[in-house]
């Protein structure tokens, strides 16, 4: 490898030696591509004229305080995986790879991969917990659609972990002419790394545009966190400035509790999926089974640069319950007309809890995806 | 001399390779499991192979999954694994007992590396940490008077491979074919792997992964390695056999009279 993969101390390459010339090909190819202006060009075209960036920011005109919106809900895709999914096509092809594998929680990375495999011609697998593949029926059909294949993963909890131990199997024997296209950043290096690059671009709009309309720097900065890639990419821009990073975990059903996807609040240091993070795990170090409305933030391991983040205290993590989502969700269609994705929501609820402390504080949101996928549960949880 | 060099040694003499067994610890359960250690050497095993069941186990196949699963869902914690292991050292007081785990447990449970020694284990080879990341492990699991192993790969480099004899003890775990425990070699064994081994003076190569029938084994020692491992084919009679006591004595005496070939030494 040539960069150590490190954040503070946490991060790694912890997988099977059969994986690291893998893994070693794709730091190589990513490095080498960050320096290839045609590379770029390529990326830039895909992002500006295929997926629809840069998307706006948003002013929302009903709800309390002052909060701006970052609408990745209106990415092609419907949320913002397809940036770095678009990235990881390109390099997956530099690499000479005809097949493509992911995992998927939500099915947002899954409907984004299968995207890029109709879009530059692969063969597609998605791995998906068969308990998601049940409450995202939408996103299954959609993936399915798209050309790719949605294998149900029954072991474990039958979510998202489960999902990427699956592709973790698959890729230790098809490496050769597969590319695990990991969905967020976590993982062994170089994906937490990469994924908060090709992400970057998030911050980098968001920062433009509210200097624009607002005459200033926000006062903070706030988006939800499973995996951590949509806040990775909406904070990286502002590490640098004077701002509050602040992540919003599932706290789903109550943090005092076990039901729940709040790692970095929860759980302690250990290594899973590749990364020395942070992880929900029981006293032996056996990975704890998560709760949260929403699939996606339904992880028990997080990425390792919110872990470094965290114990150096430039972010803030905090929890936002199921029915505090829910609330939220609800609050941003009828006051603002805008479905978010349930996960989006735990990041509207914690800014709704601020904007009522401080109304004067500028906020800017990562509305990381839109809610069409979750109309179905929000329907029967807000009739319930 | 360590058992494992004691046991390589004699086993040279007598021009026969190593059979190693795999047993997931605790699948079904505790009891069942500490029969069937006894099992495996009184079948011939000359050096035993144990997991202990990690939730999530990326590297390995649906038979060894499933295994973990059942040891998990009976209530196995990692304390019953080592008072296994220490049982089975009191019996046993010769025979090499290697670990077999994932890098969570070792990082997560104070005191893992003290407690598995002192139970009686020799080795231990974490299956998420590559050489990449070994040098700490490697350096606690000395001083904890344990044995590392590493695997090594068809592609994995030279350089990777250097670094491997350089850090690890015991036997180093060859893997002919890309894949996850359990996935069939179709009883090819990659001669030169086991040769750049040799030449880096690497601890006796062994192949794991897709050791299911005596023509495996026989292939393994033609490629010069110095012996086998043997997990997913026993583990599925434990499961699947009506009386998996004797059917696993008679596949492992099948197995280990494969070892008697000539090509092993050089």
């Amino acid at each position: 490898m040539r960069l150590d993969g490190r954040f503070g101390r946490f991060g790694g390459t912890y997988v099977p030696e059969i994986l690291v010339p893998a893994l070693e090909q794709l730091e190589a190819a990513f490095l080498d591509a960050q320096e290839d202006d045609a590379f770029e060009a390529e990326l830039v075209d895909l992002l500006v004229n295929y997926a629809g960036r840069p998307t706006p920011l948003t002013r929302c005109r009903n709800l309390p305080g002052t909060i701006y919106l970052k609408r990745e809900d209106l990415l092609h895709g419907g949320a913002h995986k397809t940036n770095q999914v678009l990235a990881q096509g390109l390099l997956a092809k530099r690499m000479g790879k005809k097949r493509l594998i992911a995992e998927t929680g939500a099915g947002q990375h899954g409907v984004a991969t299968a995207i890029v495999g109709a879009l530059l011609g692969f063969e597609t697998v998605i791995y998906m917990g068969a308990e998601d593949v049940e409450r995202q029926a939408l996103n299954v059909f959609r993936i399915r659609l798209m050309g790719a294949d949605v294998v149900p993963v029954e072991s474990g909890g039958r979510t998202l972990k489960d999902a990427i131990n699956e592709a973790l199997r698959d890729w230790s024997a098809s490496f050769e002419h597969t590319h695990y296209l990991l969905g967020t950043a976590a993982g062994p290096h170089p994906f937490p790394t990469m994924v908060r690059e090709f992400q970057r671009v998030i911050g980098r709009e968001a920062r433009a545009q509210i200097v624009e309309q607002s005459g200033r720097l926000p006062d903070a900065v706030i988006a939800c966190v499973g995996g951590g890639s949509n806040a990775i990419g909406l904070f990286a821009d502002f590490i640098p400035d004077d701002v509050r990073l602040i992540g919003v975990e599932a706290a789903g059903r109550g943090l005092a509790g076990a039901e729940h996807g709040a790692t970095l609040l929860r759980g302690r240091p250990g290594i899973l999926h590749g990364a020395e993070t942070y992880v929900l795990q029981d006293a032996d170090g056996q990975i704890a089974d998560t709760w949260s409305v929403s699939a996606g933030l339904d992880y028990p391991a997080v990425g390792p640069e919110h872990a470094h983040l965290m114990e150096t205290g430039r972010a803030q993590y905090v929890g936002a319950t199921d029915g505090e989502a829910l609330a939220a969700f609800k609050a941003l269609a009828m006051s603002e007309g805008i479905l978010c994705a349930f996960e989006s929501a735990h990041a509207v609820a914690h800014a709704l809890k601020i904007a009522e402390e401080e109304p004067d504080a500028i906020l800017v949101v990562g509305l990381s995806g839109r809610g069409d996928k979750d109309v179905a549960q929000a329907e029967k949880l807000l009739s319930a | 001399m360590s058992r494992y060099a004691r046991s390589f040694e004699l086993l040279r003499t007598r021009g026969e390779g190593a059979f190693g067994a795999f047993l997931m610890l605790g699948d079904p359960d505790c009891q069942t499991s500490a029969l069937l250690l006894d099992t495996l050497v009184e079948g011939g095993a000359d050096m035993i192979e144990v997991g202990i069941p990690f939730s999530d186990p990326v590297a390995d196949g649906p038979v060894i999954q499933a295994a973990a699963k059942r040891a998990l869902e009976s209530g196995v914690r990692v304390e019953d694994c080592f008072g296994l292991i220490a049982k089975f050292r009191a019996k046993h007081p010769d025979v090499p007992v290697g670990i077999l785990t994932y890098a969570n447990l070792v990082v997560s449970r104070p005191g893992f590396m003290r407690d598995a020694a002192e139970a009686g284990a020799d080795s231990l080879l974490i299956a998420d940490v590559p050489q990449l990341e070994t040098e700490p492990f490697a350096q606690e699991m000395v001083q904890a008077g344990l044995e590392p192993v590493l695997i090594a790969a068809a592609n994995t480099p030279r350089e990777t491979l250097r670094r491997i004899a350089r850090l690890s003890r015991g036997y180093t775990y060859c893997v002919s074919r890309a894949g996850i425990t359990g996935t069939h070699a179709d009883g090819e064994f990659d001669r030169s792997l086991v040769q750049r081994l040799k030449d880096e003076g690497a601890p006796p190569p062994v192949f794991g992964f897709g050791i299911s029938e005596p023509g495996h084994v026989r292939s393994a020692l033609h490629a010069g390695a110095a012996g086998v491992i043997c997990g997913s084919a026993i583990v599925r009679l434990a499961q699947e056999a009506e009386q998996p006591g004797r059917r696993i004595a008679e596949f492992v005496s099948a197995m280990k009279a494969a070892t008697a070939q000539p090509a092993a030494v050089d």
